[in-house]
């Protein structure tokens, strides 16, 4: 279990981690989501010790990371896959690591197959591919046969398959009992991988909970209705409480599920064209609960209006 | 041990401790031959200090290695894999501090009596003969001085963390600020008596037997007011408050 109580973390003046209490469960995978330097990456470094935190605490299983006792055995992460000797073996990454943490060389070769690297093991890590170099890292993480697991954007540049691989990776990891915490920017990852959320934008706790309840919560769900009466719909539904929005021959209908917008125009005796239940996206609700907080946000383009227009 | 056996792999599953190793060796054992080839009886005798010349040129190689032993570490993030495994930093650059100390001692060592025995071999009727403790001192001392200064590259690179400018300030401060703080005037002298790599120095130059060694051959005898044996420990001492400042900075500092 990973406990962060008021973590701060201030670079100079920049505040890159503000207040952020969350745990991470066991037997779980836990998704931390939030847009690119929303402060992910900080708080990983800080609950494995890297960085200091400005102000408050973090703990594993209830230890500061820098008290646990050989803490490969207690916690594995793979925070960037390039964090290996380009000139050094993966053979030879591991072996360190493995003496470091007193494990038999035998577990080396063990990692190794079950990564899938056990055949280009003695070649140097500098001529690996992104998903060569993620498997090794994991490979590493895994070295010490930890209860706690922490990856940094694991799939960012990974092929289709080796996203699979992961994903698949990650719930072998946690069903077994293991904590996962894996953090990343895509909620549509996040939403296949992890069952639990912390969700952060610019270093603040937007959301923690289950991934299906952000989901409901965020996203707006809306009905589509159409009708060849559509004002008389429209007065009867808003006289009923819901919202409603022109959207052209249609009406978008808030606050209101598709049955009771039904036997409404059943009793008023309107037909209806159209009745269907629209799903709001995924990315739409984590923009709509990020919204604010993404720190480095694009201007509009207002098309039309510059002076470079098309002259011919 | 275990984390002596950790940087031990790490140093030697990389290419470069291996080929700054061999152009020490090389470049120092050279110099020796190159001293014995051109000695001549009357005009520039062989004698052990002689043989020694290329010491100088063995210890910038090694300092080298020895920063880039730690700066890799920073350039490619493996200090943060490091740290990770072994939460205890002090504890774990000690350990590289020494791994990087002994193999510099054992190249210096090799270096010295390399080039005493290649004076040897060449020369075989010139008395070489390792007598004196000023003798012993001119050859066995190299590894010490190897040992000593391969610390102080170790603490430049953890305070630096980056190769080309702990490399540049060490031999900038090796070659040209301790020679060349001699020629400010009034004072410079004085300076370079207590500037460290001369200290140091005067562990393999220093107190030479008149009988042995006249002052025009070899490398140039230092001018530390220190004697050899408190050069060396004040050399030392130079090398773990450094390193010890080092060791506070990583432990603070955001790895």
């Amino acid at each position: 279990m990973i406990e962060a109580t008021g973590l701060t973390k201030h670079y100079g003046r920049t505040v890159a981690v503000d207040n952020l209490s969350f745990t991470v469960g066991e037997g779980r995978v836990t998704g931390f989501l939030g847009p690119n330097g929303a402060g992910k990456s900080t708080t990983m470094r800080m609950i494995l010790g890297l960085d200091s935190p400005t102000s408050g605490d973090v703990r594993i299983d209830g230890q500061h990371y820098r008290d646990l006792h050989q803490p490969l055995r207690t916690v594995g992460a793979l925070l960037d896959a390039k964090w290996v000797h380009p000139n050094r073996s993966a053979r030879a990454h591991l072996r360190w690591l493995a003496a470091a943490t007193k494990l038999p060389r035998s577990r080396i070769d063990q990692v190794l197959d079950l990564v899938g690297l056990g055949a280009v093991a003695n070649k140097n890590a500098g001529g690996f591919s992104l998903g060569m170099s993620q498997r090794l890292g994991i490979a590493a993480a895994l070295l010490g046969d930890p209860r706690v697991l922490l990856f940094d954007e694991p799939v960012n540049g990974l092929d289709p398959e080796g996203i699979l691989w992961i994903r698949k990776f990650m719930h072998q990891l946690a069903d077994e009992g293991r904590t996962v915490f894996v953090s990343s920017h895509l909620l549509s990852e996040m939403a296949q991988t992890a069952q639990d959320l912390v969700v952060i934008g610019r270093g603040k706790l937007i959301y923690q909970g289950t991934v299906d309840e952000f989901i409901a919560n965020a996203t707006e769900s809306t009905v589509l209705v159409r009708s060849p009466t559509l004002e008389k719909l429209g007065e009867h539904l808003l006289a009923a409480g819901a919202g409603i929005s022109d959207d052209g021959d249609a009406l978008r209908v808030s606050g209101m599920d598709s049955a009771a917008i039904g036997e409404l125009a059943a009793t008023r005796q309107i037909v209806l064209h159209e009745l269907s239940p629209q799903v709001g996206s995924l990315e739409q609700a984590f923009i709509h609960l990020t919204g604010d907080t993404v720190e480095y946000r694009t201007e509009e383009p207002a098309l039309g209006t510059t002076e470079e227009g098309p002259t011919a | 041990m275990t984390l002596l056996a950790v940087e031990r792999i790490k140093l030697f599953t990389t290419r470069s401790p291996w080929w700054c190793t061999l152009i020490a060796l090389v470049l120092t054992i050279g110099f020796g031959a190159l001293m014995a080839g051109t000695s001549e009886e009357n005009i520039a005798p062989l004698t052990i200090a002689a043989t020694q010349f290329g010491y100088t040129f063995g210890l910038v190689v090694v300092m080298v290695m020895a920063a880039l032993a730690i700066t890799t570490e920073y350039r490619f993030s493996t200090i943060r894999a490091t740290f990770l495994a072994v939460p205890n930093r002090p504890t774990a650059l000690i350990a590289k501090a020494t791994v990087v100390a002994v193999l510099a001692a054992i190249v210096g060592e090799i270096a010295a009596f390399g080039s005493w025995g290649i004076a040897r071999l060449m020369k075989p009727n010139v008395d070489l003969a390792i007598n004196t403790a000023y003798e012993w001192r001119a050859v066995a001392g190299v590894g010490l001085v190897y040992g000593i200064s391969a610390v102080v590259a170790v603490a430049v690179g953890v305070l630096l963390r980056h190769s080309a400018g702990a490399i540049a300030v060490l031999l900038i401060w090796n070659q040209l600020v301790e020679p060349l703080v001699q020629l400010i005037p009034k004072v410079g002298d004085d300076i370079h008596k207590w500037l460290p790599f001369n200290v140091a120095n005067k562990l393999i130059t220093g107190n030479p037997d008149p009988s042995t060694r006249d002052v025009l051959q070899g490398p140039p005898p230092s001018d530390a007011v220190l004697g050899p044996w408190p050069a060396l420990a004040a050399f030392a001492g130079f090398a773990v408050v450094l390193f010890g400042i080092a060791l506070v900075v990583a432990n603070r500092r955001d790895a």
